[in-house]
């Protein structure tokens, strides 16, 4: 029995986010095999047999793969799946935003039920994960034959991107639905590290009051450091940061060896997002902000003087 | 068009949960219970849809225990027409829920269905997606825009890096991120409004569902706490831990 992990990529690169799901994939017990469906994703399959631990790449070409839809992508899983001679026991995606949009499609078509989330395999039936926003840890057990699960990518290391050379064997594609049409995407073009996968974290609160100041106080910080930018909920639902920055349980789960957070009180919701980081630095005016209870060094200041001093002692 | 729209009763998002120490679960007696913060903003959305004239009914369905009633009254109260209780005091998992909602797509024959992303207890993000599977539906999950134009709903969706939008054929399964819309404030004539609306209650065999779990939760814990560090008086100290302490920079 082996474990079919779902490459999150684009086309062109496979995404971080496939290494650790490559890893907790492995820690299941069997082979592990990836699929990367895409259109013209040659490069991604080649990247994906380069993965330390992987024993075979699955590729499945097709246009109605190129923006991933989830009818489309789920329909093939289930496919090879089913037409698996040795068997999948497992099936595992990234909890992604593609991830967790596609598995629930697959656990449900095979009638099985799917574990959201995971942070740790205790045993190939059996692993933890977070509920309540990380408030408190569940070990479940799933009595269904094949395991469609999600991976929460900060519970795992990431399998080493090369050293592997796993064979790389086209599948047929399945036919495309004509119920979901791609329109199209804004991501925003950006030369900083994606916020999940950043080694550094810089984010701002609602106390940064603009995003004019957001942008004049942290982009520096995270220039100097490299450093992806985030958000919480409050700065992002007042407009001084995009969505897609915001830290938190209905955001972006991070746990980057530095997180630097800065004018955030440290709300539950924005706590269960950033407390697995390494290393975390809290720079508010408030001395009884939250936040100061999980950071390792508290920094009780305003943050319109401390940033700026911090960008030039670096 | 009607429209489904499922809910769910949660601990409300303002209680800090505490795990039991037996481990068999959190604590929830008397805790506060709510609708789903994501399901509300699906009821506002569809009642908003109706009050476009996109939309004709708009039916909140809610799987679980009695008392899910008074979630469905909260529906009614911002805005759905009437509610249905698929009422059991089995634990629901999302795949049972799914198959639940699927007899009642069979039933009701909705031109769309719109849901919370993902519960706030249980964190699962899974009911919209097998719904949609099952049904064999389009789906667009993690939604903050949503147009009904001639059959089709072009639904704008929060992914990493930015937004996507998607244009699904109807019937279709819609999920509902934290921006889509705020939900209005329910106001007093409209509870009392709301009491009068029909609710129909359900039992999972009506609908030739079987809701057994197929995932045994083992235990419940405390996740490791993470202990205050030290404040720092200034920022050159800040920059030397970093560096010779922590040598994360």
């Amino acid at each position: 029995m082996a474990a079919l992990v779902i490459a999150e990529h684009d086309n062109a690169h496979v995404k971080g986010a496939t290494l650790n799901t490559v890893t907790a994939a492995a820690a299941c017990g069997g082979e592990v095999h990836v699929l990367v469906a895409g259109h013209n994703a040659g490069a991604a399959a080649q990247a994906a047999a380069q993965i330390a631990g992987v024993a075979k790449v699955l590729h499945a070409d097709a246009p109605g793969f190129e923006h991933g839809l989830a009818e489309n992508v789920a329909a093939q899983v289930v496919a090879i799946v089913e037409k698996s001679a040795g068997g999948y026991s497992h099936i595992v995606f990234p909890a992604t935003a593609s991830g967790k949009n596609v598995a629930p499609r697959v656990a449900a078509l095979l009638d099985v039920a799917q574990v959201s989330d995971i942070i740790k395999v205790i045993a190939p039936d059996t692993f933890d994960r977070p509920i309540y926003a990380g408030n408190a840890i569940a070990t479940v057990q799933s009595s269904d034959k094949i395991k469609v699960i999600t991976v929460r990518t900060t519970g795992f290391d990431p399998a080493a991107a090369s050293g592997g050379s796993a064979a790389a064997e086209t599948v047929a594609a399945v036919d495309a639905s004509t119920n979901a049409t791609f329109v199209g995407s804004e991501i925003a073009k950006t030369d900083r590290p994606e916020l999940t996968a950043a080694k550094i974290i810089v984010s701002g609160g609602r106390a940064m009051g603009s995003s004019d100041k957001f942008n004049e106080v942290l982009v520096p910080l995270a220039d100097k450091l490299g450093a992806a930018l985030g958000a919480s909920r409050a700065a992002v639902d007042a407009g001084y940061a995009p969505n897609d920055w915001q830290v938190g349980q209905t955001g972006k789960i991070v746990a980057p060896q530095l997180y630097i957070a800065a004018g955030i009180s440290g709300a539950i919701q924005h706590l269960a997002g950033m407390k697995d980081s390494k290393v975390i630095v809290a720079i508010n005016k408030d001395p009884e902000a939250p936040i100061f209870s999980v950071a390792d060094y508290g920094l009780e200041a305003d943050l319109f003087t401390a940033v700026p001093e911090l960008v030039a002692a670096l | 068009m009607k429209v489904l729209v499922p809910v769910k009763r949660v601990v409300d998002f303002n209680v800090k949960v505490r795990v039991k120490s037996d481990g068999t679960g959190v604590d929830i007696a008397n805790v506060k219970m709510s609708m789903n913060p994501f399901d509300e903003i699906a009821v506002e959305e569809a009642v908003r849809l109706k009050e476009k004239g996109a939309v004709t009914e708009v039916i909140a369905v809610s799987c679980g225990i009695t008392q899910c009633q008074e979630t469905l009254r909260t529906a009614m109260a911002i805005g759905a027409d009437r509610a249905i209780l698929v009422e059991t005091s089995e634990e629901l998992q999302p795949l049972a829920v799914a198959k639940l909602l699927k007899a009642l797509i069979d039933k009701e024959q909705p031109g769309l269905v719109i849901l919370g992303k993902q519960a706030i207890d249980d964190d699962n993000n899974q009911t919209g997606q097998m719904l949609a599977a099952l049904a064999g539906l389009p789906q667009a999950t993690f939604a903050s825009k949503v147009e009904i134009v001639d059959g089709h709903a072009n639904v704008t969706r929060e992914v990493d890096g930015g937004l996507e939008t998607l244009k699904v054929k109807l019937p279709a399964v819609i999920t509902t991120d934290l921006r889509l819309n705020e939900p209005r404030y329910v106001t007093l004539p409209n509870i009392m409004k709301a009491k009068k609306k029909t609710l129909d209650v359900l039992k999972p065999a009506d609908l030739g569902v079987d809701v057994a779990s197929r995932i045994k939760v083992l235990k419940v814990s405390e996740p490791p706490k993470r202990s205050a560090g030290i404040k720092v008086p200034d920022v050159a100290t800040l920059v030397s831990k970093l560096k010779n302490d922590a040598k994360v920079i």
